[in-house]
């Protein structure tokens, strides 16, 4: 499908890049002004280039955190991607068991993520939370705050806990916008469940897939109110996470020079990580698409 | 049918995972400090509406509820009005840079916010609007409107484009054509897109409490007030936890037939 072109779309586009604009060029230019001066007092400072670059780029826990960072980012991915879509095509499609479920799996992501990190400290412990206290009674030695294992699994189950119904969501409405004739189609050529998921419902999923991805992929790499609240980044610093390290520089050691090169370094490989998974999902995805449109047409044209 | 059977089996175990932990904050929420942290309990031994009574009694706590609404709505309809024309066009038309300003408008989300925080308070003292819902409600644009954009884009790219050809064939203007044809076409995608700004907007908290202090103070901020020298106040923090769910319920609630609701291919 090859869209026309036509310069006159940038009307509709405008009213966005102002409202974004607004909030969003002004705080650039000042982290990259901050990132190149060594900030003494508001009026004293130097500028000093790239050293702090240089000097963030070799910082050993910088990378340790960073690796943490990314295997927990791809973890993150990995459950909470294919389990959403799942529990798309699992929720009701009609009546009041549909608008329950809607509600019902919804409800997590409305609590405000320090709220988040709170619950799952109590609910955690062994002593008096339901989790750890049903860890504990099938034999496992449970602990979230002694244990590096069992910290970063719970931070991960929170996380899973609390986001998996982003992509739910997500999906759930990507599913229900899929015309009637599509399956219907599929049922007269007597397709199976599997080839009704392959080449139906992935192909119209692509769009809110992709930014289900994307976003959860940004976020969990941003990710810090909940980790913080409920392991503070330990045991040792098993879940301190790239934005905790960052936090430490610039409000623990208030050093506002290194803290903005590092956040700029920090949004370049967020953004590249995007960047390379929208082209490979788009790639891939346009593929796709391109086979079941042709067969999708030949079906809607019976 | 053996599929429809292991379906509800997996539904149901997801979740009783979904609501075992908020269980478990409604039960604090109807405790007392002690007695939360001395015994292991499914129930509430000792009942009590305490907490509750606290946040609706005292006005910090509720007008913290009211502050949060305001910005919120505020920027939720603001988010969805100018997202709505600008993935239109994205998902229609090529023009210039058009990748890249999608994709530069994702990169908002990517920042890490704590770095906003000095720069948004000098530009929003500067132009006067600190401690207003206004300011709050701007700021979160920054992260919802890609969102509402990225979002509808999906939506919009799934109708075929010979839809919007038959409409202009049939003598529709692009204003009629897009409120009256295209809109409820994708409903199911504005009531997803609403709900997400919603909860981003709802749930943030940096930035909000950065921007105000007393008159627009949110309820995120409140909530930060139970932590304090003599320890933590879990029961009273469960019982606003328990509050904050509210009325983001009620607007999936509200919004729960556009996402439901099946694809109508009436028109074609």
């Amino acid at each position: 499908m090859i869209k026309p072109v036509n310069q006159k779309a940038w009307w509709l586009v405008l009213p966005v890049v102002v409202c974004v604009a607004f909030s969003a060029i002004l705080p650039l230019m000042t982290v990259v002004n901050y990132s190149v001066q060594d900030i003494i007092s508001p009026e004293r400072r130097v500028f000093v280039g790239t050293e702090w670059f240089v000097s963030v780029l070799r910082d050993e826990e910088l990378h340790s955190a960073m690796v943490r960072q990314l295997i927990y980012s791809f973890a993150v991915l990995a459950v909470e991607v294919p389990l959403g879509i799942a529990l798309a095509l699992a929720m009701p499609t009609a009546g009041w068991r549909a608008s329950a479920t809607l509600v019902l799996v919804a409800l997590s992501l409305l609590i405000p993520w320090n709220v988040v990190g709170t619950i799952w400290q109590i609910f955690g412990r062994s002593d008096i939370g339901l989790l750890g206290a049903a860890l504990q009674a099938i034999g496992l030695e449970y602990s979230y705050t002694g244990n590096p294992t069992h910290a970063w699994l719970t931070v991960l189950a929170m996380d899973v806990w609390h986001w998996t119904p982003l992509v739910a969501l997500l999906c759930y409405a990507g599913l229900r916008a899929i015309p009637e004739a599509f399956y219907q189609a599929a049922q007269i050529d007597g397709a199976s469940r599997l080839a009704v998921f392959r080449y139906i419902q992935m192909p119209k999923l692509r769009g809110v897939l992709m930014i289900a991805v994307l976003l959860r992929f940004m976020d969990s790499f941003m990710i810090y109110t909940e980790p913080f609240v409920l392991t503070g980044g330990g045991p040792g610093n098993a879940t301190t996470f790239l934005s905790q390290y960052l936090t430490q520089k610039a409000v623990g050691q208030f050093d506002l020079g290194p803290a903005a090169a590092f956040s700029l370094i920090y949004f370049l490989i967020i953004l590249l990580f995007c960047f390379v998974l929208y082209n490979w999902m788009q790639r891939v995805g346009t593929h796709s698409t391109s086979t079941t449109a042709t067969i999708a047409g030949e079906k809607g044209a019976v | 049918m053996k599929g429809a059977h292991w379906r509800s089996v997996f539904l149901a175990s997801y979740l009783v995972f979904a609501l075992l932990p908020i269980y478990w904050m409604v039960n604090m929420s109807f405790r007392t400090n002690e007695d939360i942290l001395s015994s292991f309990s499914f129930f509430p031994k000792h009942f009590t509406w305490a907490n509750y009574a606290v946040i609706f009694t005292d006005p910090a706590w509720y007008s913290g509820y009211i502050n949060s609404l305001i910005y919120v709505a505020i920027n939720m309809v603001i988010s969805v009005t100018v997202a709505l024309p600008a993935a239109y066009a994205f998902s229609r038309y090529r023009f210039l840079g058009d990748r890249h300003v999608f994709f530069w408008l994702l990169t908002n989300r990517m920042t890490p916010p704590a770095i906003f925080l000095l720069p948004f308070f000098q530009l929003y003292s500067t132009v006067g609007l600190m401690d207003t819902h206004l300011a709050v409600a701007l700021a979160h644009l920054v992260f919802n409107v890609p969102l509402a954009v990225w979002i509808l884009e999906g939506f919009m790219s799934g109708i075929p484009r010979e839809i919007d050809e038959t409409a202009y064939i049939d003598g529709y203007t692009f204003p009629r054509f897009f409120l009256m044809i295209f809109l409820p076409l994708i409903k199911a995608g504005i009531g997803v897109t609403a709900f997400f700004c919603f909860m981003f907007s709802w749930v943030e908290l940096l930035l909000a409490r950065t921007l105000t202090s007393v008159d627009a103070k949110p309820i995120v901020a409140t909530m930060t007030r139970t932590v304090s020298a003599s320890g933590m106040d879990w029961a009273l923090l469960a019982a606003a936890g328990v509050l904050t769910i509210v009325p983001g319920a009620i607007v999936i609630w509200f919004v729960r037939h556009y996402i439901a609701k099946g694809f109508a291919m009436g028109r074609v």
